[in-house]
């Protein structure tokens, strides 16, 4: 299925991991981060056990370290919140190499970076896996609202299509002696841009038009089931049952 | 306003002059397509059709010529309920077009829009295919089997699993009137199917919609493209069905042509062209 379209974060190739329905990785990606999400703090051991568990997905998937750590990259702004916390949060303080830090905000920090982190590698873990297609068929599958799925299957069609009407619309721009230099130009910037907004719109509007044509009444129809077997739902399970173990434990001790 | 001053003949134009018209035109099936008395007006009080009237019968391919804003958007619109007439009706095989038998209708009737963009919504050629007859109610082997019929027929069957954005304007075009003919219609109605077309595309096109066993309205400006494809053609201006007639005839008519805005390409003679062999018409035409 579709072959020759990849998206950007998809990593072609044929492991079990790929190979496992999409609905199964959804359900174990987002079990996964929830069991992460619910572990306390304070088990610092726990979290490189989970990342372990994540490595040793990768590993099946023949996903390598360097791929799965660029694409990491993408936590970086969301990790310079994480970083000031320790210098604005109120409480008890600590001195490190002279600097004054709040204790809340070091265990605060260490929190959403270790749980954002787990969290994006396993989500980028079902990317590099999963082609964008099978994941709207899991997302179906999973009994995902059918208009969010849609929404999701016509940004998917139309990124490109309205992404070359963009890129037309600069050169149109260019080609009369435009260049944007700075605030002044702006202006013209967000008149494109509505512009761009109309014409989406109005293909909206067409689009919708040949599918009317076309018996469209609401839903767009299942063509592709996917379906799981019992084997795989629990090779797809072992990664958030593991993780669920893990996360006991840190309750316990 | 006016009446229907042009002669609009009862029935299929003689049959045997042109290649396309069904041999088995048979008297006896409702005809595939019919207006009578449309009339439409837009919510902003714009009339765009004032009573048209016309008749298409089972396997004819026939051209709706027409200058921009003549109302030929308009037409195929009324055709499969998207718009509702003010006045007047219309039928496919015989069935009304309204609320009752939308469902029926929008099966019976396929239109292939200018842009391809536009009618490909889905992310694979396959389940664009599939699409219709999935809205339908047809699943499994059945509705696999008619996605590869409908792609074959336009000789796509090798690109099922491509996203529509990858493939070329020509073979979008060609996927489009897949996702038609997959719906088994009754007519095919194509707006513009030679816009934006290189010359090869144009006429791998013309080749594979004159293979088809089906009705065919072609709504068209390009001229050539409607001598080429269509034995008969109906002239709509102002709201009004102008003319009806052999395409040949029609494009010939100097004084017809001009009083309605259609112009032949520079250098084209309807007169020299060969209808009967359209291959040999592609190197004739020009003269």
């Amino acid at each position: 299925m579709g072959a020759g379209h990849a998206h950007r974060l998809y990593r072609h190739g044929h492991s079990p991991v790929h190979a496992l329905p999409p609905h199964t990785k959804l359900a174990a990606a987002f079990a996964f981060v929830v069991v992460v999400v619910s572990t306390p703090r304070e088990a610092i051991w726990a979290y490189p056990l989970y990342a372990a568990l994540l490595g040793a997905v990768a590993y099946v998937a023949r996903v390598p370290a360097g791929f799965l750590l660029r694409r990491l990259l993408i936590e970086v702004p969301f990790v310079a919140f994480a970083v000031l916390m320790p210098f604005v949060a109120e409480g008890e303080r600590v001195q490190v190499l002279g600097l004054s830090l709040s204790v809340n905000g070091l265990w605060g920090a260490w929190n959403v970076l270790a749980k954002g982190t787990l969290g994006v590698a396993a989500s980028v873990l079902l990317a590099a896996t999963t082609e964008l297609r099978a994941l709207l068929l899991g997302l179906q599958r999973l009994k995902l609202p059918p208009l969010l799925v849609q929404i999701a299957s016509f940004m998917i069609r139309y990124g490109d299509v309205i992404t070359d009407e963009m890129r037309r619309m600069r050169i149109a721009r260019a080609s009369r002696g435009f260049e944007a230099r700075g605030v002044r130009h702006w202006g013209v910037l967000a008149k494109s841009a509505g512009a761009l907004f109309i014409r989406s719109y109005e293909r909206g509007e067409r689009v919708h038009l040949a599918m009317v044509s076309r018996g469209y009444a609401g839903s767009l129809p299942v063509i592709d089931e996917v379906t799981a077997s019992r084997a795989q739902w629990s090779y797809a399970l072992a990664l958030p049952l593991s993780a669920l173990a893990v996360c006991l434990l840190g309750w316990i001790l | 306003m006016d009446p229907v001053t042009a002669p609009v003949p009862a029935s299929a134009p003689t049959s045997g002059t042109a290649p396309g018209t069904a041999p088995e035109a048979a008297p006896g099936p409702a005809a595939s397509l019919e207006v009578s008395g449309l009339a439409f007006a837009y919510p902003d009080g714009h009339q765009a059709l004032f009573g048209v009237d016309f008749r298409i019968e089972r396997g004819e391919r026939v051209a709706l010529l027409g200058p921009n804003g003549a109302g030929k958007t308009t037409l195929v619109l009324h055709l499969n309920g998207i718009l509702t007439a003010g006045a007047g009706t219309v039928r496919v095989a015989g069935l009304p077009v309204d609320k009752r038998n939308m469902a029926e209708i929008r099966r019976r009737v396929g239109i292939v829009f200018q842009d391809p963009d536009d009618q490909l919504f889905m992310p694979t050629v396959r389940e664009d295919v599939a699409f219709g007859p999935a809205a339908a109610g047809l699943r499994g082997a059945e509705l696999e089997e008619r996605v590869d019929r409908a792609l074959e027929r336009v000789g796509m069957r090798e690109f099922k699993d491509r996203p529509p954005h990858h493939l070329s304007f020509g073979q979008r075009r060609r996927v489009a009137v897949a996702t038609v003919l997959a719906m088994e219609p009754e007519i095919l109605v194509l707006d513009e199917p030679s816009s934006n077309l290189d010359p090869a595309s144009r006429r791998e096109l013309a080749d594979i919609l004159r293979s088809l066993d089906v009705t065919v309205l072609m709504v068209t400006h390009d001229l050539p493209y409607a001598l080429e494809l269509c034995p008969r053609s109906l002239v709509l201006s102002e709201g009004v069905i102008a003319a009806d007639g052999p395409t040949a005839e029609l494009l010939a008519d100097e004084e017809l042509m001009r009083a309605h805005r259609l112009e032949l390409p520079f250098g084209f003679d309807p007169r020299s062209v060969a209808v009967q062999s359209p291959r040999s018409a592609q190197s004739a035409q020009f003269v």
